[in-house]
């Protein structure tokens, strides 16, 4: 089958989705690879360097819809592409289905598959396709460059010889791969980072960036972001009031702000009102990465870099990975590329739309004149962050309660015990005569220390215990000693029989216990 | 005199006990065996020049000639002969506690006699005769019951260390075996025991002493013959404590302190760990006495999978690459003789800096603490081999683990099957490492005839054929 990639249509888009490194993976995948004339041109990618990769070069993007069998692109595709689909194409593109109703019943009328990129499910088998995240990525790192190149000042701390430079304060809102992105590159320049998410689980990745998590003194079970796909989900208003009461204490200090809050299908929410804005510093600047939904700051215009009255610049550029056109293409391509090589397991150039997959079914949006969005939720959990086993913190009186209890129950034990004991010894002593119960306070006592001493034997000298023990239980050699000295033949002989085997037993005892033990050494 | 011998007996008892006391670590346990021989020689010593003693000719050359034996025996012994050797030697103890046993019987009848005839004839009795001499009638009484105690335990002792011997060196079947009848047998036998003993404080004779005596040889010999193979390290140390409550018997019996002192201390010894071992294998003490694994409560977890069998080269590799090796001996690396073999894998393992340790499940082996002693002798040091508990943390970092001839206590259907009939016993999780290799002769079940599932899992390779053989071929690969 064929691949092909048309010049993006967007007005100002540079990107493109296939890139001649990403060609070549795609032919050992088995499939012929096409791509418009001047597609690569933005992205810094020739003609040329296209066909030296045995990449097709097509004239005219309608030559190339009708060329090939499975498109791939970077932009949701317009009303005249949507026209150029047929019952035998794939479509692999970002979509936005959500807000893309017409274009989703469009696709359905021609018959054609879609896969929308942006569909692909956060798990891990995934990630290697999720071009979210590597646009995310992109988007995140050139926002701290383009903050830098509109922030009059170092981001490093310095102390030169013409006076001391402050280091510059950033804060990134939302820790997502964006921002996760603004924070590593802005730590890296030198600037003191504070962070802040939603989400309380992503404060330890924060801090592995080198960034401080910004935290509310505020009480309530945060949703877990694992069971939302992993992205942030909807707050409370108390939460919300909370956040906002921490953005209006940091505004006056810090220097910039990048915004990157966004939650899945709704509009971007307002974390930066007017009067945190007006409280800032002339000369401050603000990201707004989510200007494409509306904007986290009031007062950001999309596509537009404006500066307030206060001297402050807020910045609302949508088209970030455009502005690295190089870099977010080959990213992109390969995002494109691994999808491919997920829907061709046989590596033969045949395209195999496994709708089991829960990859593959949670991307596509229209299959065989269906729709099929939005997905049943993947059988994969996202993120595989169990709720952490809460041990709830004893406080002092408690394990003392505890102490307590485990003390009286041991001594109720004891005392059971002794009580018990204490009786039966009574009884055998009403009936017992004296003599015997001497011998028989020897023998209990006898019994309580050995057991006493036996615990704290070592395992790995349980062998040379029994065999010690047996050398000892020989003593009942005094026994028969003190027997060989009757008269009578009969017991001399049984007696010298014993003294005779317990004699075998002393000693071959305690020499082959003495044997083992030498051979125990230390390393 | 007797004043003397009082004291030896007490320093004696005092040394005994350290004796004990110091087999807390390996270091002061070489001195804690020579307290032991101390005190032994000094009880022999005072008892020999104590009251009632007598023909010196005759003692002193019996105990020397049973000491050249016992030294000949001691010293020749191989350390996996050590389970036939200790039992062998319970039963020593056991056939003299009889023999002492019946010895009071008779003088009890001398002495009767002589206070019959009365005048100088108790003076001419030995020492015993003349303590008995002087007892009353309740007393004899409950000399008959100590005597006849000291008997039966010591009878049972004998033939169940006998049977025990003949298992652990292959010359009786290692099957539990048992006559038709079962268990109502021996509780026949306990209780024709107890008749015997009635009878016996009422008419004094002879005849009731004998038949108590051999109704108890009955129950030693089927009583241990009803037991498998696996469980002699509980049955080992069970009959460890008999013979030393034997002593403790024939102690009350002869009125000597030191006896009781040290037969209560050797019985309870017997008793821990006879306590340790059950509790190794999660069973009680009662139902490994009565023999057998109890029947599963369901059908067993199907196992799936296939044994996949590995060559030497790969086991060469794989312990090549890893960082971390834990090995787990067990009975069939006593049967292969194959100690030599594992210690020096594991010294070429460890000169190139990797981390070997060995993990002792309790009940490794066929004596408690076995593996210790055969890994001591092949001079593995004793600080790299941990006891279970102090290891099953530890699996998952493990790279490799190697079992050589242990079956059942790696099997994790133990854990993972709860209608397992080991269900609940604790084992060695080494399925969690990242490897295991196992060395085993063929496909068979261990000693309780489950299926082991280890041997079906993932990350689980056969290395078939025996240990020793199998090691060497290893080791030619590993420089």
């Amino acid at each position: 089958m064929k691949i092909g990639t048309p010049k993006e249509v967007f007005e100002g888009e540079n990107r493109v989705a296939m890139t001649p490194d990403s060609a070549k993976q795609l032919q050992k995948l088995g499939y012929d690879c096409a791509i418009e004339s001047g597609a690569g041109a933005g992205a810094g990618f020739s003609d040329a360097a296209y066909e030296a990769a045995g990449v097709e070069v097509i004239k005219t993007a309608a030559g190339l819809w009708k060329e090939v069998d499975i498109v791939a692109k970077v932009r949701q595709p317009d009303a005249t592409e949507l026209k150029r689909l047929t019952s035998d194409k794939t479509l692999i593109s970002f979509f936005n289905p959500a807000g893309n109703e017409e274009g989703m019943e469009a696709a359905k009328a021609k018959g054609a598959n879609v896969i929308a990129m942006e569909m692909v499910p956060r798990i891990s088998r995934a990630q290697k396709m999720d071009a979210l995240s590597s646009m995310a990525n992109i988007a995140g790192y050139r926002a701290v460059i383009e903050a830098g190149n509109n922030f009059g000042r170092f981001f490093t701390g310095q102390v030169t010889a013409a006076g001391k430079v402050p280091p510059a304060k950033v804060l990134v809102v939302g820790a997502g791969v964006a921002g996760l992105a603004a924070i590593g590159t802005s730590t890296s320049l030198g600037a003191i980072t504070y962070a802040f998410d939603v989400r309380p689980e992503v404060a330890e990745q924060v801090e592995s960036m080198g960034a401080e998590f910004v935290y509310l003194d505020f009480e309530e079970e945060q949703a877990d972001g694992a069971a939302t796909g992993g992205y942030a989900s909807v707050q409370s208003d108390e939460f919300r009031e909370a956040q906002l009461a921490k953005f209006r204490e940091l505004a006056p200090e810090v220097d910039i702000v990048i915004t990157t809050a966004l939650i899945p299908n709704r509009a971007a929410p307002i974390l930066w009102t007017k009067d945190m804005v007006e409280a800032m510093k002339p000369g401050s600047v603000i990201v707004d990465l989510a200007a494409e939904r509306g904007g986290n700051v009031e007062g950001t215009v999309a596509d537009e870099k404006v500066v307030t009255d206060n001297g402050v610049t807020i910045v609302g550029y949508t088209d970030f990975p455009s502005r690295m056109a190089a870099q977010s293409s080959s990213l992109y391509a390969t995002n494109i590329r691994h999808m491919m090589a997920d829907l061709t397991p046989e590596k033969d150039g045949q395209v195999n739309h496994n709708m089991e997959d829960d990859v593959i079914r949670g991307a596509t949006v229209t299959f065989e004149g269906e729709i099929t969005f939005p997905p049943p939720p993947p059988k994969v959990q996202a993120i595989a962050a169990k709720p952490k086993e809460v041990v709830p913190e004893l406080t002092p009186e408690e394990k003392r309660a505890a102490e307590v209890a485990a003390f009286k129950a041991q001594t109720k034990q004891q005392v059971t015990l002794l009580g018990v004991g204490g009786a039966l010894m009574l009884l055998v002593g009403l009936v017992a005569p004296a003599s015997f119960m001497q011998h028989f306070i020897v023998f209990v006592l006898a019994c309580f220390v050995g057991f006493q001493v036996i615990w704290g034997v070592a395992h790995s000298l349980h062998t040379p215990l029994m065999a010690v023990t047996n050398a000892i239980s020989s003593i009942i050699i005094l026994g028969a000693l003190m027997q060989i000295g009757s008269g009578s033949f009969l017991v001399i002989l049984l007696a010298a029989l014993s003294v005779f085997m317990a004699g075998i037993n002393i000693f071959g005892g305690f020499l082959v216990t003495r044997r083992m033990l030498a051979m125990f050494q230390k390393s | 005199m007797i004043g003397f011998t009082t004291a030896a007996y007490v320093v004696a008892a005092v040394l005994f006990i350290l004796s004990l006391g110091g087999l807390s670590n390996q270091e002061s346990a070489k001195r804690a065996v020579w307290y032991g021989i101390v005190g032994m020689a000094l009880a022999v010593f005072a008892t020999l020049i104590g009251p009632g003693s007598g023909l010196w000719l005759l003692s002193v050359p019996l105990i020397i000639g049973g000491g050249l034996i016992g030294y000949q025996l001691a010293s020749k012994v191989e350390m996996t002969q050590m389970p036939e050797l200790v039992a062998g030697m319970h039963a020593l103890v056991g056939l003299a506690a009889v023999f002492v046993g019946f010895n009071a019987h008779f003088e009890i009848g001398n002495a009767a006699a002589a206070v019959a005839a009365g005048g100088d004839a108790v003076k001419e009795l030995g020492a015993f005769g003349q303590l008995i001499a002087k007892k009353s009638a309740a007393e004899i009484n409950i000399l008959y019951v100590e005597l006849s105690l000291g008997v039966w335990i010591g009878a049972v002792t004998f033939t169940g260390s006998v049977i025990a011997y003949g298992k652990l060196s292959g010359r009786v079947t290692s099957a539990a075996e048992k006559l038709p009848g079962g268990h109502m047998l021996n509780a026949g036998a306990a209780a024709l025991s107890l008749l015997c003993l009635i009878w016996y404080l009422n008419s004094g004779g002879i005849f009731p002493l004998l038949i108590l005596t051999i109704a108890a040889l009955f129950i030693g010999y089927h009583l241990i013959m009803g037991i498998g193979g696996a469980d002699m390290p509980v049955v080992v140390s069970m009959l460890n404590s008999y013979s030393g409550w034997a002593a403790a018997a024939i102690g009350f019996s002869l009125g000597n302190d030191l006896l009781i002192v040290v037969g209560a201390l050797v019985g309870s010894s017997g008793a821990i760990l006879s306590y340790i071992m059950c509790k190794a294998m999660n069973r009680s003490f009662v139902s490994v006495i009565l023999g057998g694994f109890g029947g599963a409560s369901g059908p067993a977890m199907e196992v799936e999978g296939e044994q996949i069998a590995i060559e030497a080269d790969g086991v060469a590799a794989a312990l090549d690459d890893a960082d971390s090796v834990v090995i787990i001996p067990g009975y069939g690396m006593a049967v292969a003789q194959a100690q030599q073999n594992v210690a020096e894998l594991t010294r070429r393992l460890r000169a190139k800096g990797k981390n070997v340790r060995f993990a002792i499940h309790p009940v490794a082996g066929r004596l408690p603490g076995h593996m210790n002693v055969l890994l001591a002798e092949a001079k593995v040091p004793y600080d790299i081999v941990l006891e279970m508990d102090e290891i099953n943390d530890d699996f998952p970092e493990t790279d490799v683990a190697i079992v050589i001839g242990s079956n059942d206590i790696v099997n994790p259907a133990a854990q993972e099957d709860p209608n397992s009939p080991i269900a609940g016993m604790p084992v060695l999780e080494c399925w969690k490492a990242k490897q295991v290799f196992v060395s085993k002769r063929g496909q068979g079940t261990g000693y309780s005839g489950i299926e082991n599932p280890l041997f079906f899992k993932e990350n689980t390779r056969m290395f078939y054929g025996d240990a020793k053989a199998s090691l060497d071929k290893l080791l030619t690969m590993i420089e």
